[in-house]
């Protein structure tokens, strides 16, 4: 109780404290948003995929001194442009596509950076730093925040259709793979705000966690992302908490949480129904009633 | 009517078929039989756009189908669909609007109005809210046609839709089929089952790696005909005087 105090006490004085606070929650929403569309696309090797694979922008984008962004988005959607065209120009799988892709840009990634010669932003990369986060930062994620809640607001039926059935949308027209270029170009700019709060070998984990939890508790799809996005932001605050409590890394600290919050989830959701009698009479019935 | 000419595609080397030329009338229900891997799939996803043919046109009263795109409503063949997704069936219906909407406009009252009235024509009103994977394959196809109904095309294809449902469903299909059909619309089926073929359809495709015949199905559906492309042994037995289904 004493340190929880301590923490908000701690809020109230420290604004590096509070700018990582609402960095925490603005990149909770947003992975939590994204990240239900890339768990029902089936996606979550491309969420890993495009994370990693923006490792070489950043480094380039640190070497010529221009955004992050930039330089993440670029290689990004090259990723994903890359892995696609592999998979429609040969017989190889799209998980065996995105493996190889990955795991290129990742290495090029690394090579970049050591001749960057910054090897403690390195660190900060691969793991987060979310208690250093600047007013530029805060400008940007909140940006990228808004851009992510207008293109979910904006093109939400032809994301839920695309995603629900890609070949319905096909044959009335939809450009389904321009949508999916798009998603993967949202995509990557979350993942650069991510980077700050988990760094890049959690951000899959920010993308994916919430969002399986909040598919655990709804049947609507609506419903899901708020509960992700809510879930996304609780995790963050309750992660930072911990970081900033018990010294632990602010990365591994949220994606712990979040990962508890799945586990109970897994537990006592309705849907997982580990133990039906917990609800029986609302949901027991809405189980499986075939004709 | 639907006029489909020169049409060839091929997923490799060897084409699936090859410059096949056949019509579609409007206001009659067309089956489309053949044997497994026959093509039947493949000529209808072509005709759609689905996939890409090596050549051949398809002209709907002489117009280039590519343009009348939202005037199709197509229902696949045994879907592998995510049946988990978190979307109920009234939801599903509502989808088929979102052609005619275009983008940035949100389906309204008269959306929600039809897919409702949708729901009821094919007497599943009352699962409205459930969500799609705690339907039986029956009621799932019967979703699929209620989305068609919305979508208020004037062609609409169906690929086997009635394999491993039950028959109430069949039915209660059959008859917005028929429905359809008298509104004047061009009903397009591929079809498994071939016991029904007279009874369910005004004319026939018989095809089999490129078309074997077509027209009135009196005419196609003939012993010889179903000799020629599957076996003897089941024209034998579809067309003996004793347990035969022609009349
Ligand atoms: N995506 C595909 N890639 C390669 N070959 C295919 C593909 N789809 C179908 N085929 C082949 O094309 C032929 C026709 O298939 P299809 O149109 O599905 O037949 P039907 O629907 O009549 O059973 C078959 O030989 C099948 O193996
Ligand atoms: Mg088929």
């Amino acid at each position: 109780m004493t340190s929880i105090m301590n923490f908000i006490h701690a809020l109230g004085q420290y604004d590096f404290l509070q700018s990582a606070l609402i960095a925490a929650i603005m990149v909770g929403v947003m992975s939590g948003i994204i990240g239900s569309f890339i768990i029902l696309r089936g996606m979550s090797m491309m969420g890993d995929a495009i994370s990693h694979a923006v490792l070489p922008g950043v480094a380039v984008a640190y070497m010529l001194g221009i955004n992050v962004l930039i330089g993440a988005s670029i290689f990004g959607i090259l990723a994903a442009g890359l892995i696609g065209f592999v998979v429609s120009h040969s017989k190889i799988k799209t998980d065996t596509s995105i493996g190889i892709v990955f795991s290129a840009f990742y290495a090029l990634g690394f090579i970049l950076i050591s001749l960057a010669e910054s090897s403690t932003n390195l660190h900060h990369i691969l793991f987060g730093n979310i208690l250093a986060v600047s007013d530029t930062d805060i400008m940007t994620t909140t940006v990228i925040l808004g851009l992510v809640i207008l293109f979910v607001v904006f093109f939400y039926k032809e994301l839920l259709i695309t995603s629900f059935d890609a070949t319905y949308a096909q044959t009335y027209g939809l450009k389904v793979h321009i949508l999916h270029y798009a998603l993967m170009f949202v995509l990557t700019l979350v993942t650069v705000s991510a980077l700050q709060t988990v760094g890049i070998i959690l951000v899959v984990a920010m993308l994916i966690t919430p969002a399986a939890t909040a598919f655990l508790w709804t049947d609507r799809l609506a419903t899901m992302l708020v509960l992700s996005a809510s879930i996304g932001a609780v995790a963050s605050v309750v992660g930072l908490y911990f970081s900033y409590t018990l010294n632990w890394a602010s990365g591994p600290a949220i994606v712990l949480v979040a990962a508890v919050f799945f586990g109970i989830s897994f537990v006592i959701s309705p849907k997982q129904a580990l133990f039906p009698r917990l609800w029986h009479g609302t949901n027991a019935k809405k189980k499986r009633v075939i004709a | 009517m639907l006029t489909v000419k020169n049409l060839t595609v091929a997923y490799d080397d060897t084409p699936v078929f090859t410059d096949v030329a056949v019509n579609f009338n409007a206001g009659k229900i067309t089956g489309i039989i053949g044997p497994n891997g026959a093509g039947k799939s493949t000529l209808i996803k072509a005709m759609l756009g689905l996939i890409k043919a090596q050549s051949g046109t398809v002209l709907s009263d002489g117009h280039d189908l590519k343009q009348l795109q939202k005037q199709i409503a197509y229902v696949e063949q045994r879907k592998d669909l995510d049946l988990s997704f978190p979307i109920s069936v009234f939801e599903v219906v509502m989808t088929g609007t979102y052609g005619k909407l275009g983008l940035f406009r949100q389906p309204g009252k008269a959306a929600r109005d039809a897919s409702r009235a949708a729901l009821e024509q094919v007497d599943l009103a009352e699962f409205a809210d459930r969500q799609i994977g705690q339907l039986s394959g029956g009621q799932l196809q019967r979703v699929f046609v209620a989305r068609a109904i919305v979508q208020e095309a004037q062609v609409i294809i169906l690929d086997e839709p009635f394999v491993g449902i039950d028959l109430q469903s069949e039915t209660a299909i059959m008859a917005i089929l028929k429905q359809w059909r008298d509104a004047g619309k061009t009903i397009i089926v591929v079809h498994h089952d071939l016991n029904k073929v007279s009874h369910y359809f005004d004319d026939l495709v018989i095809l089999n790696h490129g078309i074997i015949d077509y027209g009135p199905v009196d005419d196609v559906y003939t012993a010889d005909n179903i000799e020629r492309t599957f076996s003897a042994d089941l024209s034998a037995v579809l067309f003996s005087p004793a347990g035969g289904s022609k009349k």
